[in-house]
């Protein structure tokens, strides 16, 4: 070994040890500014209305986040691919109406329900995947595409039709306002799906590979990364976890009607964004994603507490919006420009 | 620190670790490689010669699994074999280090090395204690100092290098194929990589070493392959042969000189640059360019040279200090007001700021006339097409149709569109940065040549180059810059390429023949 020719630098580990918590220090950021946003925001609100934070507000903020942050969670996947899919609002829209024909006056069990919730959205997820991964189109176009032809697909379906709660079996309703141990189920599922999701991504290598795909394409392809497959799998998943929040989007709100949950897509891709995972692909976690979707749900639900106009939601969730992406464009460049004189100055 | 052998002695085993025999590869009617023939050894650094477009890309990719040849066959260990992706090559042991560093930039250096193969612990989840620890120990054993969770991002080119070939070393790589590793090094950073590579030779790993720098093919190599147009001409020891006899394989004909600065009548001052500071990267920089004359900016890179650069033509603003062209001064920080003084720059990058590569020939050629070409607010598309017809001819350039988009060309073509650009604006001063970076022998001389003609003509012509051969024929006079001042002033007659560096790396306290004006700061 020739190895030991080499002595190694003196003073190393001071530099790395700096560079490493500069680095870590902004990813933490995000996280724990939205969170810091999220306890001034019910503060505040709490301080000016106290039945805010009564029990039964609580449980409502965490019951109308579930769904959003079950999307979100869906969206960051297919975001750090360095993708989008815009047609979550349509599949859920679909799936609730699927799993409401089918189960009103039935008797069928609620994970019967949920099954086909899910297959509605796996089987969306594969027609996405395919035309993105095989197809080579723009992600963009391809699910603004089927966008329009999911929701043309539940329009005609329904043909005006709705599903009323009354003919729904109990099981189902009951998975919408039950809850263990006073936890409802919806927020628990969300919690369940989150935790998975994430740790799936950190820790497996199929995970890792999602993000190295949207951080170098053409570097995964060298690296041997089989990236059509992973975005397949990334679009399945969204799909399915858009099946999943159908079903429970039937049995919360019970009555469905074709248009259920359109135009959400544009919301999932906001708290996704807002939470930190990079448009661009390759930055991110679904921890983000998920605070960004339950911050955008507080908002909403602190406006109509303090009773201001619901004009100002839309006008406040896009201000979030635009400075969350210039917060990540300015920390980008700081952080490559700090880096690089780092290590200029070690080289 | 003992020296290790150039090149390891005795005789090859009979069995080269990975072979290309008689390989046929076409891209629709252009044929990239026709019956190439190749053989790596254990131990043995193989150097692959040949002009830009002369295949030896292609050669790369087809030995990593990027491509597939249509006809011959690849052998590993003498054994036919056939790499349908990346992925089969690698994990037969082929690492491949691309001109252009392949790396995650958001991802960790490790999970860089690791990108599917991290160790991985109970339930199949990745091991990430173990995956940084081994990372520092390749590191470690590469005598570098990066820590292994540092995002890839920021990384200077060396170091991104370092990780390509830690990535290497982690799979025990027997093949590591480098395509022009050494570009965009600086002389200590060419060095260490060197030293890296001699280790992993005497661990037995064959190399494939590609670089236009025809000295460091020597200085590393025991073999050479070379190629011309796709073809292979001579699979040979390097020991008995000359760079000229190398550069004759590659060009298929003698060239009279490498530099050919003819001489030139020297006129009066062009442009005067006069105590020039931009703080914190470049300070009291003063120089003067005559006509008929070719002056060099030398340096390491990272000196200062190429901010003067832009600062001269405008693209940076400075804090103090003045430049004149003809005598006359112009508007600071405004590339505008410096062409219309007389300038042009031909910068160093030509993809990201010489070139819009999916534009045409002609139409990269108009882009610094769209005003002059124009008639009543359109653009005169015949005058166009002729000024372009000119330039082409007047330079030389190989081309089939002038509205083939310009990211066709071979790299020296690309520079003669960017050179036909700027001269096209009838300049006063040209600066030139890095004018031959990536450029093939046979086009580097010839660009030299256009550049001398210039000057003969009474162009005054600025170059900023790190190549010390070219800085040292080409210049009639030389400025070295070291970290953002000018440490000497060289005539032709006492640069040699101890001064140059000397003053470079700020050895020297200004040699004997400059001016000392900034030796004592």
């Amino acid at each position: 070994m020739t190895a030991t020719l080499i002595s190694p630098p003196a003073a190393e580990p001071e530099k790395a040890a700096a560079s490493r918590g500069l680095v870590d220090k902004v990813f933490r950021a995000r996280e724990l500014t939205l969170l810091v946003a999220l306890v001034a925001l019910v503060v505040g609100t709490q301080l000016s209305n106290t039945r805010f934070l009564s029990e039964q507000g609580v449980k409502d903020l965490f019951l109308n986040a579930s769904i959003l942050v079950l999307l979100a969670v869906g969206q960051s996947v297919v975001v750090v691919t360095r993708n989008i899919d815009l047609s979550v609002g349509s599949v859920v829209g679909l799936s609730a109406f699927a799993c409401g024909k089918f189960a009103s006056g039935s008797s069928h069990g609620v994970f019967t329900v949920i099954l086909i919730g899910v297959l509605v959205g796996v089987a969306c997820g594969v027609l996405n995947g395919l035309l993105v991964s095989l197809g080579k189109v723009p992600s963009l176009v391809v699910t603004l595409g089927t966008l329009y032809i999911i929701q043309g697909i539940d329009y005609y379906w329904a043909q005006g039709e709705q599903i009323n709660a009354a003919t729904l079996p109990e099981g189902v309703l009951d998975l919408g306002t039950g809850s263990v141990l006073g936890i409802p189920y919806l927020p628990l599922i969300a919690a369940v799906v989150l935790v998975a999701t994430g740790w799936y991504l950190r820790s497996y290598r199929t995970g890792r590979e999602l993000y190295a795909i949207g951080s170098n394409p053409e570097a995964a392809r060298l690296a041997g990364v089989r990236s059509g497959q992973r975005v397949f799998a990334a679009y399945v998943f969204s799909g399915a976890i858009a099946g999943l929040a159908g079903a429970l989007w039937l049995s919360r709100f019970g009555t469905v009607v074709a248009d259920a949950a359109a135009g959400w897509e544009l919301q999932v891709v906001s708290a996704v964004v807002v939470g930190g995972v990079a448009i661009t692909g390759g930055v991110g976690t679904v921890w983000g994603a998920a605070l960004g979707a339950l911050l955008l749900t507080t908002i909403a639900s602190a406006l109509v507490v303090l009773k201001v106009d619901s004009f100002w939601q839309k006008a406040i969730n896009g201000a979030l919006l635009l400075a969350a992406i210039s917060i990540d464009r300015i920390v980008q460049v700081r952080v490559t420009r700090a880096l690089r004189r780092r290590n200029a100055r070690h080289g | 620190m003992t020296a290790v052998p150039t090149t390891p002695g005795g005789d090859p085993p009979a069995t080269p670790v990975l072979a290309l025999r008689d390989v046929e590869k076409s891209f629709g009617a252009v044929r990239a490689l026709h019956g190439v023939s190749l053989e790596l050894f254990a131990g043995e650094a193989h150097a692959l010669a040949g002009e830009n477009g002369a295949g030896k890309s292609t050669l790369i990719k087809t030995l990593a699994g990027v491509h597939r040849p249509d006809a011959g066959q690849v052998l590993l260990d003498g054994e036919p074999v056939t790499f349908g992706n990346p992925a089969v090559a690698r994990d037969a042991g082929v690492a491949v280090i691309y001109q252009e560093p392949t790396l995650f930039p958001d991802l960790s250096v490790a999970e860089n090395i690791f990108m599917g193969r991290q160790p991985r612990g109970a339930l199949g989840r990745i091991d990430r204690k173990s995956m940084h620890r081994t990372t520092a120990e390749l590191f470690r054993r590469l005598g570098v100092a990066l820590d292994p969770e540092q995002p890839a991002r920021g990384l200077s080119i060396a170091d991104q290098q370092i990780v390509e070939i830690a990535k290497a070393l982690s799979f025990e790589a027997r093949v590591l194929i480098m395509d022009e590793p050494t570009a965009a090094l600086t002389g200590s950073e060419v060095a260490r990589l060197f030293t890296v590579v001699r280790t992993l030779l005497e661990q037995g790993a064959a190399v494939l070493f590609i670089s236009h720098r025809l000295e460091e093919i020597f200085a590393l190599c025991r073999r050479v392959t070379t190629l011309r147009d796709g073809r292979w001409i001579a699979s040979e020891l390097l020991e008995g042969l000359t760079e000229d006899d190398l550069v004759r394989r590659m060009v298929g004909r003698d060239l009279d000189s490498l530099y050919p600065k003819q001489d030139t009548e020297i006129g009066k001052t062009a442009l005067r640059v006069d105590r020039l500071t931009r703080e914190g990267v470049f300070r009291d920089v003063s120089f003067e360019v005559r006509r008929g004359e070719i002056v060099a900016l030398a340096g390491l890179v990272g000196a200062g040279r190429s901010e003067v650069a832009r600062a001269v033509f405008g693209v940076d603003r400075y804090d103090a200090g003045g430049v004149e062209v003809d005598g006359r001064a112009y508007k600071a920080a405004s590339p505008t007001a410096a062409m219309a003084a007389g300038l042009a720059l031909v910068p160093e990058d030509r993809r990201q700021q010489g070139l819009v590569m999916d534009l045409s020939i002609e139409h990269n050629m108009g882009l610094t006339r769209l005003q002059a070409l124009s008639k009543a607010g359109l653009i005169d598309r015949r005058a166009e097409h002729g000024t372009a017809r000119d330039w082409a001819l007047r330079l030389q350039l190989k081309y089939s149709r002038l509205s083939d988009a310009v990211g066709v060309l071979s790299g020296g073509n690309q520079q003669k569109v960017v050179l036909a650009k700027w001269l096209a604006t009838g300049p006063k001063v040209l600066i030139v940065d890095e004018p031959t970076r990536g450029i093939d022998v046979g086009t580097k001389s010839e660009v030299h040549r256009l550049l001398s003609g210039l000057a003969a003509e009474g162009l005054a012509i600025l170059m900023i180059s790190s190549d010390l051969p070219e800085v040292l024929g080409m210049a009639d006079r030389v400025l070295v810059m070291h970290e953002g001042r000018i440490t000497a002033e060289l005539s032709r007659a006492d640069a040699t390429e101890e001064t140059v560096m000397a003053a470079a790396t700020g050895r020297s306290g200004a040699s004997a023949s400059s001016n000392g004006r900034d030796a004592a700061a």
